[in-house]
Parts: structure tokens; C-alpha cells; sequence
């Protein structure tokens, strides 16, 4: 008995320690040195592995991080500014500056605004219903939510909203890290500067149709009658193709073109309400009801991401303030 | 325009196949050797299968309702399937709590784990009964005699009964074999689990799947070939020790293998060279266990050793695409 | 046993209510609409302006580029608008909109019925010349300038002419109706496609489906050495060019390869008799016969319409729209575009125009993927749709691309078979798109 139960003992033990040794060699003969600070770079990182900064994962950025000795191009959405401040300071280089971004919906399209004109009928996805044709209105712009941008969203801060039928975002929870920016077929997601205590003044319509034509399909949309052109003091506000564009850097949330914009197309958010509603007559009330928030309580994530690095600069910082 | 007129990507013209329809001619396929094993075995039959049928249902459905949520999925038919194979792989005498148990492993493990139907990876009524074969051997492998037939062999399954036999070793194959009657095998008057029996009518289930395009000839046909092919060779080298192919194709789960097992969707090859290479490796292997192995019969192995391998065979064995010539 | 393609394949019902409906000649509309890109291609660049009076026949706008068409106007008028008109998808696009004041052809046309034989010697280049100068474009839906096809490289050579009688397409009778009422037309126009390709011998496929056409045109061809007709077994997708060039010759195109890499040019019958009037009577494409059909449609019909005309007047022709219409496509059920825009014109591709009752029109609730390998089996391209379409919702491109998702022809025979109804077409189609995009993008 006790015989038996030591070959036991002693062949498993032999078998370990052949195994062992087995490992041990082929470690050392296939060792590849990897530079220890990668990791410690990655543990730095949030580790969503969202892909946000344009690296395959987590480890991707902290690769190129370590190995690259100027980093300010390189930016982790998630983790923001105070994740990048750590990272530099571990490895000795300067941080990129980024202000904090969130991804907004620029369509306000919903469904007592857009009247549908047919019955979309195939595979739930905006992509699918993209390529096919206008979708459900006849906006050939307009959000069409199916909801590509709620599926990509690794951090769940998109809904659609059924009773508009339009994604909205959630501040909270929002990263910036592009992914909706990406997937959405019509790219009517945008990445923009998340503003003074969260507030944003955007054009809420991407429509580049002639104004008679999208005035037509969508009472909200942008008609590029150009008035908020006339009325932004600070140059911030474009007419392209038929439609206007709020330069998020230069834009200083003064909001005298809101009331301007016949249709209501230009939203804004977090501010202290007014004394009368914001776009004067129910037209616009949809947009700025459902979308102010509580100005007292800023987001607790601090977010932001890095796509138009470009225009940061941009942004006129001579100018004096003006009150609205 | 009061109307909305319906917008979707072509194709906007729909077959008329649904998966319950595809479920329903199993069932249709089954039935005749359901009433031919019925007339020989009498109404007990009916008794297990029924029981089978009604535990798969159940327990898919409530795994479904507790567990998943959602919609129930039993209108699709599949469980009631997977319950008419079960009782199919279970010998008449089985008792009927090992019935409700089988059922349990077969829906509960063998198909509900891997999130229902289409994503189980191996045959749910097979897993199922080799649980029972072998938490239960002995219940598993004691057949009563047909009653309809009163020269028929009882006991034991031809399979068993030549195994048995020839482990004494001095025994000869060309004393045993006329005790066999052959057109008994086709008719279904030995002993056996349910579908082990009755060749003629699973034959017959065969062909009707084949003319209502439920399954391809791909899979049967490399599984019975390939069992024909390889014990021939064995039999030509010595035909006293190895048993000819006639008696291998006839007995035992053969057929009811070959037909209704291993052509299981979710778990057999998506192309059709895959699905004769899955066909000829599960012939390969069954023969293998019935010459070799401690078991007389080894189809069910064999199909679940093969499933495991179907992921792999998808992946290498794709469908020649249009346009480029064969490579030999 | 006669011939077919061999790899997969369905039997959709055919339900061809129009077989026994002459072409009917369809009055002018009051207003037409001609897209600028009714054509694969570059689209065409307008040739006239708000205000101009334009003639039946005369050239509004001019191919942009080697891969384009001109087109024509298909009425005499005012044009009242150069600009984007909303497509039969809601989408706008360019378009020369003209108010119709009547039927005054451009000078040199024979606008007469009867008819002639071509001119004996006439040139190979001259004849290619006057087909683009035509706008003659694939008629059998995909809209490839013909031109274009019949222009060989120097490095390549044409050995067959193949023409496409098969009109697999459940419901259409517009090709049927063609070879039977213009059965001399288009064997002259075959004639001047072989003459400019230089090809001695030309096949006409035809489906057996249809064999009042077969036994029409093989009268026609008795003793004739260069043109066969050749009937072919039912089978749908047959009218797909790879499967016709094999179910003909037992070639198979090589993927991403042109029926020219086996010797074959493949032209549609609408698109032999467009070339017949191009060449011979000087008739630019400016109308096509269009079947418009459906099981609520009062009279089925096969009409011959100018191009431009809105597709609701040739509802309202046959009875008009029912109650019960769900779903209006443009082409077949199995390969057409389904039409949200009533009021969008017919433009030189649409070979019809099917109404669908609500209960044929919605697609039955998806359920799981049972791998029954249907869809393998019945894929004429032999691709792996159950694969491709779980590729495809994971937006998986890269992967896509491995399971050769530009083979897909988009014949839409899976989807047509899933037992689980499940969209395997749309995510295919998706990620061609997308595969296509990334192989242009390394390509730069």
C-alpha cells in the first residue's frame, strides 16, 4: 500500500519537475525582450479597449506611448486628459492638450417633425436601410434610427429614444471615443468640444438639400437661409452646401443666432432656462426641452478626445467676451 | 399619400421553407418506423416516446422561460424531434424515469447550455443517450424479445450477440451467421432499441426527406459507404473473425444514424465535401468500435466524435468557389 | 436532359401573369424625367438648359467619359429643369425634367415599324459608334454601356456572342414578349453585335419555361449557321451572366474576371433590339418595353414606354394601384429595387414594374441560424451566405473579404431559401460594399 501510494508521490513529482525544467528552457530560448514599462503604461490606461484612440486595444497605445518619444499626437479618449497628464509624468514626456469633446446627434428630425413616407422593411441596421435609400422620410441626410451607433457604443451611453426615434447621448457616460462618429452611415454624429459647464450651442440638422427641398421632408432642418451667419459676432458660424456649420472652437456660446433660425435648427443645452422658451413657439421647444439638463451638476467622467487637433488652435482666444 | 407603401433590400419573394416545416417532415420521416417498431414491440413504445417528446418540450420550454427569456421557441418543433431520436436510441424496457432523465440531459445540457437550437455543438439526443448508456448499462442494453416474431432472436442485439460470441475466441464466424436471418434484420424482428430495428421503414423516412429536400444523400451515404466499404475490406481478409457488410449496415443504429443523427443540422459540415468527409469519419469510426471496441455498437460515439471535429471541417473544407478550376 | 448551370439554384414561383399580353405602344406623358445616370458609370453631362425646346430623339446629354452613355431626350418639349429629382429610393439625383408638347422627332430618325435589313459592309467601328452614339446600355437591368462591352481589348479575343433570353426573374414578360413580336429585330440586331465583335458564331439562351419563343426564333434560324438558339432548363438565377455563359458553354468565368476572359460576350435581348434601331434606324434608346404585373394589378400588361415617363401613370394604365399594394418594385421580385417614390421615372434599366399585395410585401420574422446549409447549397457562386452574413453584423470586413464576398452576384437565393428567414442578402450586400471600398482604397 504505502509502496504504491510512494511511486505515485514520486513519478507525478518527476513528471513536474521534467515538465518544469521543459518550460523553464523553452522561456529562456524563445524570450523576447519587451520593454517593462509597456505594461505599466497599460495599467495607466483605462483598459476599455475600445479602440477610440486608433490603436488595436489598450496595449497598442501604450506601445506606440513608450516607443515614441513625442506624444502629443497621440491621445486616449477615455482615460482624457488627466489619464495622459499620468502617462507623461510616468515617462518623462509632455502631455498632449486636448479640451474634453462628447459626441453629439446633429438631427432633430423626430418623428412628428419628419413625417415618414414608407415602411422600412429589412435587416435592422442603419448601414443596410443607408444603401438602400432615403429611408423611412424622405430626408436623404436625416438620422434613420436603427441604432448602429447604440450597438458600436462600448461604454452604453446611446439610446434611441422611442418617442423621437432619434439616439440621444448620454453625457455621463460618453467618452468621445468616436466609435458612432465611425459607424453611422450618414455621419450625422460628430465629435465636438464639450463646452463650458457642458453647454453647446451645434446646428441640429445635417441636411445639405436646397432649403426649399429639406424644408419640405422636416420642419427642424437647415434651410441655409444664413441668418445665424449674419447674427454670430465671432465669424463662428459657415454656410456650406447649403448648410450651416457652428464652429465649436470659435463659437462663444453667445446664442443669438437660436432665436434667428426660422426652422429651430439650432439647439442648445445646459443653459440656466430663460425667461421665454428658447426658439420662441413650440416649433423648437422638442429640441431644447428634451436636452437641458441640470446646469448644476457637470458630468462627473472627465471626458474629451482628439480628432480636430487642428483646430484647437484655431480658436480666436484675442477676442474680448461678450455677454449675450 | 395616406399608404406607406413597404421599402426593403431585395430578395422581396420568400421560399416557402420555415425551420417548423423542416421539423414537421422529420416527424413525418420517423413515423413509419414509429409504427412498424409500434407492431412489433406493442403500445410501450408509444408510452416512451411519448414521454420522451413531452420532457424535451417541457424542459426547453421552461429553460427557455426561466433561464433565457424571450420567446419561446418550442413551436419550432425541433424538441419534439430531439425527443423521438431520444426514444429511438432507448430499448423498450427502459424504465420511464431514465426516459425523463435522458430527456433532461439531452435538452438541458446537450442543447439548452449552448443557447438552443443551432448553436449546439453536439447531436442533443445522442448526449443524451450515452449519458444513459453509461450511467445505466444495464437497463440501456436489456432488450425484451420482438413479440410479433416467434423465431426472433431475444436478449440481446444481433451486435451484442456476435461480440459476445466470438470473445470465447474458438468460435467461428460460419457456424454463427446462419442463426442470423437477414430479411429478419430488414424487417425489423431482432431485438434492439427502438430505431435500431426496422431498416426498411427508416429507408423509406429516407427517401421521403430526400424528396421534400430536408436533408442531402451526402451525409448517409458516406456513412453507409464508408461502414460497407470498410468492413468489406476487413471480411475479404478474413471472413471467419470480421462480419460481412450486409450485417453491419443492417444492425445495430446504423441507419438510424446515418439518416436522422448524423445529418442533424447545427451539428454537421455546411458544405458538401465537408459532409462527406464528416460521413466517411463517422463509417470509419463506428466500424472501428464494433471490430475493436469494448462496445458492440459505436455509431453513437462516432457521431459525437465527429461533431466535435464539424467546426474544424467548416473552416477547411469550404465550397469551391465559382470560376477556379479544382486542384487535385 | 438539356442545360443549365451547375452549382446551386431555386425555383422561385414564376407567376408570369403577363405572358399572354401584347406590347402595347404607352401613350406620352404630359411631363418626363430623365435621370442623367441611368447608366453604370459616369453620369452623363447635360447638354441643355432650362428654357431649351428639345425633339424625340435629340441628345440632352453626352457620355462623360469611356464608361458612360449619352442620353436622349424621349419626347418633344420644353426642358422646365435641370436639377436634382428624388430617384425611385427617395434620393435626389440629377435629372432633366421636360414638359411634353408632342412627338416631333429629331431629323435623320425612320421613326416607321416595318422592317429593314442593315446595310450590307457595314464597318465593325461604325457599327460600335452608333450604339454609343445611341446610349445603348444593358437592358436586362444592369445598365452596362453597351459600347463598352463590345470594345475587346487587343489582348483579349471574343469567340461567342451569347444572348440573353432567360428572363429568370419570377413575374417579368418584357424579354418574352420581345422575341416574340420582335423575333426578326433582334436576330438582326444579334447579327450587328456579332458583325462589330467579329464573332462567327451567337447563341440565344432561353429558359424552357417559355417555348412559344424557343419554337419562334428557331423558325427564325433554320438554316442560319451563325445564330443557335439554345433552351435551357428552368433555374433561377440562369439569367445571371456567369450562370448563362455556363449553362451555355460549360465555361466558368475565373472570379473578378469578365465573360471576355472566356471568350464570351453576353448581351441582352432588349439590348440586341435597342442595337437593331440604333444602327439601323438611327433610334437613339429612349424607350423599352416594361412589364408591369402583380397579383393586384387588374390587367398585367408588357408595355412599350418612353423613358422618363412616372411610373404611376403605368400603374394607373393597368387599373391602377390597389388597396391591397404593399410594396412597388422596380424590376423583379428577386432582383429588383423595391420603389418608395410613386411619382420617380422609368428609366432604360427598369425591365418592370411589380405590385405586391401587404400580405406578399412584409418578410417574415427572422428566428436562429439552424445551420441547415441551405443557403450553401443553393449559392450559385458557392460562398458560404451563413458566414458572410454573421461577418457582416459584426461588421467583420477584413473577414468578409476571405470568404470572397465580391463574388456575390446578389442573385439573393439565400435569402430566398432561409428556412429562418434571416436578411443573409443585406449584410452580404453591406460588406461587398465594404470590401469593395477597401480594395480601392489599397489600390491607391
Amino acid at each position: 500500500m504505502i509502496e504504491i501510494l510512494l511511486y505515485t508521490v514520486l513519478t507525478l513529482c518527476l513528471l513536474g519537475a521534467v515538465a518544469a525544467m521543459v518550460l523553464y528552457l523553452v522561456a529562456r530560448k524563445f524570450y523576447v525582450y519587451e520593454d517593462p514599462r509597456i505594461d505599466q503604461v497599460e495599467n495607466l490606461l483605462p483598459l476599455a479597449n475600445c479602440g477610440g484612440c486608433g490603436y488595436p486595444g489598450c496595449r497598442g497605445l501604450a506601445d506606440a506611448l513608450v516607443k515614441n518619444d513625442d506624444i502629443t499626437s497621440l491621445y486616449c479618449p477615455v482615460g482624457g486628459t488627466d489619464t495622459m497628464n499620468r502617462v507623461a509624468a510616468f515617462l518623462g514626456k509632455s502631455a498632449p492638450e486636448k479640451e474634453p469633446q462628447i459626441a453629439e446627434v446633429r438631427c432633430g428630425g423626430s418623428c412628428g417633425k419628419r413625417p415618414r413616407i414608407s415602411i422600412y422593411d429589412g435587416a435592422y441596421s442603419c448601414a443596410v436601410e443607408h444603401s438602400l435609400y432615403s429611408g423611412e422620410t424622405g430626408c436623404n441626410y436625416g438620422c434613420l434610427g436603427k441604432g448602429d451607433c447604440v450597438v458600436v457604443c462600448n461604454f452604453d451611453a446611446i439610446a434611441v429614444n422611442p418617442e423621437t426615434g432619434i439616439p440621444e447621448v448620454d453625457p455621463a457616460k460618453c467618452t468621445a471615443c468616436g466609435a458612432c462618429v465611425r459607424a453611422c452611415p450618414r455621419a450625422i454624429m460628430e465629435l465636438r468640444k464639450k463646452g463650458v459647464k457642458d453647454r453647446r450651442v451645434w446646428v441640429n440638422c445635417i441636411n445639405r438639400d436646397k432649403g426649399a427641398v429639406s424644408r419640405k421632408l422636416c420642419t427642424v432642418s437647415c434651410i441655409a437661409c444664413g441668418k445665424c451667419v449674419k447674427t454670430c459676432p465671432f465669424e463662428a458660424i459657415t454656410l456650406q452646401d447649403n448648410l450651416a456649420y457652428i464652429d465649436p472652437y470659435k463659437c462663444r456660446l453667445c446664442r443669438k443666432c437660436v432665436p434667428e433660425c426660422p426652422t429651430s435648427a439650432i439647439s442648445e443645452i445646459n443653459f440656466p432656462p430663460k425667461k421665454e422658451t428658447p426658439a420662441g413657439g413650440g416649433k423648437g421647444e422638442g429640441n431644447a426641452a428634451v436636452r437641458v439638463k441640470d446646469p448644476t451638476s457637470p458630468s462627473a467622467t472627465s471626458v474629451s478626445d482628439g480628432i480636430p487637433a487642428g483646430s484647437v488652435g484655431e480658436s480666436d482666444g484675442n477676442r474680448p467676451p461678450q455677454q449675450a | 399619400m395616406e399608404k406607406k407603401l413597404i421599402v426593403g433590400p431585395s430578395p422581396h419573394v420568400h421560399g416557402s421553407d420555415t425551420t417548423q416545416k423542416l421539423m414537421r417532415d422529420v416527424l413525418i420521416a420517423l413515423a413509419p418506423a414509429l409504427l412498424v417498431v409500434t407492431f412489433i414491440y406493442g403500445t410501450r413504445v408509444l408510452v416512451v416516446t411519448g414521454v420522451s417528446i413531452a420532457a424535451c418540450v417541457l424542459i426547453e420550454f421552461l429553460i427557455q422561460r426561466f433561464m433565457f427569456g424571450g420567446k419561446s421557441t418550442i413551436g419550432d418543433l425541433s424538441a419534439i424531434v430531439t425527443g423521438v431520436l431520444l426514444a429511438f436510441n432507448l430499448p423498450v424496457s427502459i424504465p420511464i424515469w431514465m426516459v425523463v432523465l435522458g430527456a433532461l440531459v439531452a435538452i438541458g445540457v446537450g442543447k439548452m447550455t449552448f443557447g438552443g437550437l443551432g448553436r449546439n455543438p453536439f447531436n442533443p439526443a445522442l448526449v443524451g443517450r450515452v449519458f444513459l448508456l453509461l450511467s445505466f448499462p444495464a437497463a440501456m442494453t436489456t432488450f425484451p424479445a420482438p413479440s410479433a416474431a416467434a423465431d426472433a432472436m431475444s436478449g440481446a442485439t444481433p451486435l451484442t450477440y456476435v461480440k459476445e460470441a466470438m470473445k470465447g475466441g474458438d468460435i467461428k464466424l460460419s457456424d454463427l451467421m446462419p442463426e442470423i436471418s437477414y430479411d429478419n434484420l430488414l424487417f425489423g424482428l431482432h431485438g434492439g432499441s427502438l430505431g435500431e430495428i426496422a431498416a426498411l421503414a427508416l429507408l423509406l423516412g429516407f427517401g421521403y426527406m430526400l424528396i421534400r429536400r430536408v436533408v442531402t444523400w451526402h451525409i448517409p451515404v458516406a456513412v453507409l459507404g464508408s461502414m460497407a466499404l470498410f468492413s468489406a475490406i476487413l471480411w475479404w481478409s478474413d471472413p471467419e473473425t470480421y462480419v460481412d457488410p450486409a450485417f453491419h449496415l443492417l444492425t445495430g443504429g446504423a441507419i438510424l444514424g446515418a439518416v436522422f443523427m448524423a445529418t442533424d443540422y447545427a451539428t454537421s459540415p455546411m458544405s458538401k465535401k465537408g459532409m462527406v468527409a464528416y460521413g466517411i469519419g463517422i463509417g470509419i469510426i463506428t466500424i472501428l468500435i464494433r471490430t475493436w471496441g469494448a462496445y458492440p455498437e459505436g455509431i453513437s460515439f462516432a457521431i459525437l466524435i465527429m461533431n466535435a471535429t464539424v467546426p474544424l471541417i467548416n473552416k477547411y473544407m469550404r465550397p469551391r468557389r465559382f470560376g477556379v478550376p479544382a486542384k487535385i | 436532359m438539356s442545360r443549365t448551370f451547375k452549382i446551386g439554384g431555386v425555383h422561385p414561383h414564376e407567376n408570369k401573369l403577363s405572358r399572354g399580353a401584347a406590347i402595347e405602344i404607352f401613350p406620352l406623358p404630359e411631363m418626363v424625367t430623365v435621370p442623367l445616370s441611368q447608366h453604370i458609370g459616369a453620369p452623363a453631362v447635360p447638354a441643355v438648359v432650362k428654357g431649351d425646346k428639345v425633339k424625340t430623339g435629340q441628345l440632352i446629354a453626352s457620355a462623360a467619359g469611356f464608361v458612360s452613355a449619352n442620353i436622349h431626350s424621349p419626347v418633344s418639349g420644353t426642358v422646365i429643369s435641370v436639377d436634382q429629382v428624388p430617384d425611385a429610393g427617395n434620393i435626389r439625383r440629377p435629372a432633366v425634367t421636360i414638359k411634353v408638347d408632342g412627338d416631333q422627332w429629331e431629323e435623320g430618325i425612320d421613326t416607321s415599324a416595318d422592317f429593314r435589313k442593315a446595310e450590307t459592309g457595314l464597318d465593325p467601328a461604325e457599327i460600335t459608334r452608333r450604339i454609343a452614339e445611341g446610349g445603348i446600355v444593358g437592358m436586362g437591368g444592369a445598365t452596362f454601356p453597351t459600347q463598352v462591352k463590345l470594345s475587346v481589348p487587343p489582348t483579349k479575343k471574343a469567340q461567342f456572342l451569347l444572348i440573353n433570353g432567360v428572363e429568370c426573374e419570377p413575374y417579368l414578360t418584357a424579354d418574352h414578349r420581345l422575341m416574340l413580336e420582335k423575333g426578326e429585330e433582334l436576330l438582326e440586331g444579334v447579327k450587328l453585335l456579332a458583325r462589330a465583335l467579329g464573332v462567327e458564331k451567337s447563341f440565344i439562351g432561353i429558359e424552357k419555361n417559355k417555348p412559344d419563343a424557343i419554337e419562334h426564333l428557331m423558325k427564325l434560324t433554320v438554316g442560319d449557321p451563325q445564330i443557335a438558339v439554345i433552351p435551357l432548363k428552368v433555374k433561377y438565377p440562369q439569367g445571371g451572366e456567369k450562370q448563362l455563359i455556363e449553362a451555355v458553354t460549360k465555361r466558368q468565368v475565373p472570379p473578378g474576371g469578365l465573360p471576355l476572359d472566356v471568350g464570351v460576350v453576353v448581351q441582352n435581348v432588349g439590348t440586341a433590339v435597342a442595337v437593331y434601331q440604333a444602327v439601323v434606324k438611327r433610334k437613339p434608346l429612349i424607350e423599352r418595353v416594361v412589364t408591369v404585373t402583380g397579383k393586384g394589378i387588374e390587367r398585367p400588361s408588357n408595355l412599350l414606354v418612353r423613358v422618363g415617363t412616372p411610373v404611376t401613370s403605368l400603374i394607373a394604365h393597368c387599373g391602377g394601384l390597389p388597396a391591397s399594394a404593399g410594396k412597388v418594385i422596380g424590376g423583379g421580385p428577386m432582383m429588383g429595387r423595391a420603389i418608395s417614390n410613386l411619382e420617380s421615372p422609368v428609366t432604360k434599366g427598369t425591365s418592370g414594374i411589380l405590385v405586391m399585395n401587404d400580405n406578399e410585401s412584409a418578410r417574415k420574422p427572422s428566428q436562429a441560424c439552424i445551420k441547415c446549409a441551405k443557403c450553401v447549397e443553393v449559392c450559385p457562386m458557392n460562398l458560404e451566405p451563413y458566414m458572410l452574413y454573421k461577418l457582416g453584423i459584426r461588421n467583420m470586413f477584413p473577414e468578409m473579404e476571405e470568404y470572397y464576398a465580391t463574388d456575390c452576384i446578389e442573385c439573393g437565393s439565400c435569402s430566398f431559401t432561409c428556412p429562418a428567414s434571416l436578411p443573409l442578402l443585406d449584410y452580404i450586400r453591406l460588406g461587398k460594399g465594404e470590401v469593395m471600398k477597401m480594395i480601392r482604397a489599397r489600390k491607391n
